[in-house]
């Protein structure tokens, strides 16, 4: 059974039809990336499932159960984090107070300390920068710190919207690697990317999204040599 | 403070040592207010008493308003409307229950008489009636998105203004109170448009500066806490807050339940300071000057906020008779002189009580620079019209509003920002050994 399935997902900004009829599911263990040009309806996927916006039709199934229509507060306990488009860092807090609010919904205090210990080695800048307002960190090490307070939740299911948007291309390569080493942890990830070069090199499985419907799907390393893929969004062939 | 935060996020076993000392704040709010009373109290005398009174209450409205415009980021316009109705219900019990109890609604003297303990009943029903519309209010309001709680806490100011205005007159004796019947009680006899009158005095600086501190610790509990950083959160990116798993309507909710019940409690003892209860004290302006001492102070500030509300509420007094500091120069000099000296020497030994004592003792310079200005402008004036009670003083609104448009360009994000006075001292002397400044 997957982790998480999704089913003949709908949904409207009133009278804007973002997303029509989109199917897909992640394996537990696995990476799925979701893919596709601007305004196909990636984020919008991803705060469906994550109980953000509410769907007008279709089923979200976390661990085969339904969780549509429950509110993201209730599906963040059920083990899904959302680490949301544009970082949504709290720029007037302190990192650490970022990475505090990252658990807000634990009261298991001494697994938070290990799991803080565990995202400054993945992320050692942060530690470094405990005690600083977010806002002054740079953009890369915001990225960080919005990743790892989302895996402050303890996710079995991590969304990921846009992780390397705008970061410089080394920080890019970086940011994939921990992408990669997460997931090795046993993390799923539902992993959404303009970056289709590089999100279908880290992933398992791949979804291209077309005006708020699945234009094609299946593996990974498949997808990424495909002709319609490589024409449409990886720049050349 | 970061240590308090430190606890709370990842060490909350602790041992019962630590329990009691956590507690530590609440008798050192009783010590203050004993200290306030019976020290400071005589020294300032009647006149600068009953401003310090004021001032107290003002700060318990902004730092109550803060927790809803400073921590969660909404806007409420109708704070006064809840320290209004705590005010009135205050009023009517002690005026009413002395009347019922004793006869009459004279003053009774001496210290922690059964009048007072009538005025801390009558405050305290006062909140919770202002906490149960506060409810009642932010329920619909804050669940939608958006500006509507400023619009309606605007329309329930002025609703609670209205109501106030409308209701029966007040019943003066004794006689009259237990001759009174339905007819009398409905509407409530809250004084209508004269207004309320004849509340014994019993808001003293013990009160009020108890109360105050009891409001401020319980500001900085939440502000420091988890549910506090879901407040704080919630201004900074609602989506990420929601992400995080904060419940946002909960919260904000409680934030605006709470602040309302400070509010009516701050209404219920500013009712026993000697002051006419009017229907205006509900209305947007009372509002606005509360939301003033927010925004000047620093949204989301505690001490930004107590620093503005005090300061606000002592500066137009000062100017409108600077002699009367003047006459206290001696006070003023030393106590500014020692506490800046004081605080120096304690910065340089890294005590963190530093940033207290410079601050105190930069405020008594400020006030005694601000009065000899004044004074010297007063005396200008006398020379120049030849009127000899000429007084910039019938200009004090004007140079406040001045003020304010000058402090707020020059720091838009009010006094301390989001942070408190202490971090910004922190922050300008760097702890020895990190690795500061190396971005990426
Ligand atoms: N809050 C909203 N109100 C109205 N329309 C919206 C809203 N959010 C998104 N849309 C519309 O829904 C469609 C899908 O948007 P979405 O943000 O999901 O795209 P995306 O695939 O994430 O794009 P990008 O790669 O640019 O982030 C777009 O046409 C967008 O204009
Ligand atoms: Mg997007």
């Amino acid at each position: 059974m997957p982790l998480l399935e999704v089913k003949n997902l709908s949904v409207a900004y009133g009278a804007i039809k973002a997303l029509h009829g989109v199917d897909l599911s992640v394996e537990q263990g696995q990476i799925l990336t979701l893919i596709g040009c601007n305004g196909a309806g990636k984020t919008t996927t991803l705060r469906a499932i994550s109980g953000m916006v509410r769907p007008s039709a279709g089923q979200v199934l976390l661990d085969g159960k339904p969780v549509t229509g429950l509110k993201p507060h209730e599906i963040v306990r059920l083990g899904m984090s959302h680490c949301p488009e544009g970082r949504g860092i709290f720029a007037n807090l302190t990192v650490d107070e970022n990475l505090a609010l990252g658990a807000f919904m634990r009261r298991d205090h001494a697994a938070v300390n290990q799991d803080r210990q565990r995202v400054f080695t993945l992320f050692p800048r942060l530690k470094e920068r405990l005690k600083q307002n977010a806002g002054t960190l740079s953009g890369g090490e915001q990225q960080m710190l919005a990743i790892g307070r989302a895996l402050l939740a303890r996710p079995r299911l991590l969304l990921l919207d846009e992780p390397s948007l705008g970061l410089a291309p080394q920080l890019v390569q970086t940011i994939f690697r921990i992408i990669t080493e997460i997931n090795q942890q046993g993390v799923t990830i539902l992993l959404v990317e303009q970056n289709a070069h590089m999100a279908l090199n880290v992933a398992h499985r791949a979804v291209v999204l077309e005006t708020g419907a699945v234009a094609m799907s299946g593996d990974a390393k498949a997808l990424a040599s495909s002709d319609e893929v490589k024409k449409a969004y990886l720049g050349h062939g | 403070m970061q240590s308090l935060a430190d606890n709370l996020a990842h060490q909350p076993a602790r041992g019962v040592r630590d329990r009691v000392l956590a507690q530590a704040p609440w008798g050192v709010a009783l010590l203050v207010a004993l200290v306030v009373h019976f020290v400071l109290g005589p020294v300032l005398g009647p006149y600068w008493s009953q401003v310090a009174t004021q001032a107290a209450i003002a700060v318990m409205l902004a730092v109550s308003l803060n927790i809803v415009n400073g921590y969660t980021g909404q806007f409420s316009i109708g704070h006064a409307g809840f320290a209004a109705v705590g005010g009135f219900t205050g009023a009517a019990v002690s005026y009413y229950g002395a009347l019922a109890l004793w006869g009459g609604a004279t003053k009774q003297e001496g210290f922690l008489v059964p009048g007072e303990w009538l005025m801390v009943g009558g405050s305290l029903l006062g909140a919770v009636l202002a906490a149960g519309l506060g409810y009642i209010v932010g329920l619909p309001a804050l669940r939608l998105r958006g500006d509507y709680l400023a619009i309606v806490t605007l329309g329930f100011g002025e609703i609670v203004r209205v109501l106030l205005q409308i209701s029966g007159p007040q019943l003066f004796e004794a006689d009259d109170l237990r001759s009174s019947g339905f007819k009398q009680w409905f509407p409530p006899p809250l004084g209508g448009a004269q207004g309320f009158t004849g509340v014994p005095t019993y808001a003293s600086l013990f009160w009020v500066g108890l109360f105050a501190a009891l409001v401020c610790i319980v500001a900085y509990r939440i502000k420091f806490s988890s549910p506090g950083r879901a407040l704080l959160s919630s201004r900074e990116d609602e989506i990420a807050a929601r992400a995080m798993g904060v419940n946002l309507a909960r919260y904000k909710v409680r934030a605006f339940v709470l602040a309302a019940a400070l509010a009516g409690l701050a209404g219920g003892l500013y009712a026993h300071t000697g002051v006419v209860m009017q229907p205006r004290e509900a209305g947007f302006i009372k509002s606005f000057e509360i939301i003033i001492f927010v925004v000047l102070g620093g949204l989301g500030s505690i001490s930004g906020v107590v620093l503005a509300a005090i300061g606000l509420t002592v500066l137009p007094e000062i100017l409108r008779d600077p002699q009367r500091l003047i006459e206290a120069w001696g006070l003023l000099a030393a106590v500014g002189v020692l506490a800046t000296v004081g605080g120096v020497a304690m910065r340089r030994s890294g005590s963190r009580w530093a940033p207290l004592a410079v601050g105190l003792g930069a405020t008594a310079l400020g006030l005694l620079a601000v009065a000899l200005v004044a004074s010297g402008a007063n005396a200008l004036m006398r020379s120049a019209t030849g009127d000899p009670q000429a007084n910039i003083g019938k200009y004090r609104m004007i140079f406040y509003s001045l003020m304010l448009i000058g402090a707020m360009l020059l720091r838009p994000q009010g006094l301390m920002g989001v942070r408190e006075v202490w971090d910004h001292f922190r922050r300008a002397r760097p702890a020895p050994g990190r690795p500061g400044g190396a971005a990426t």
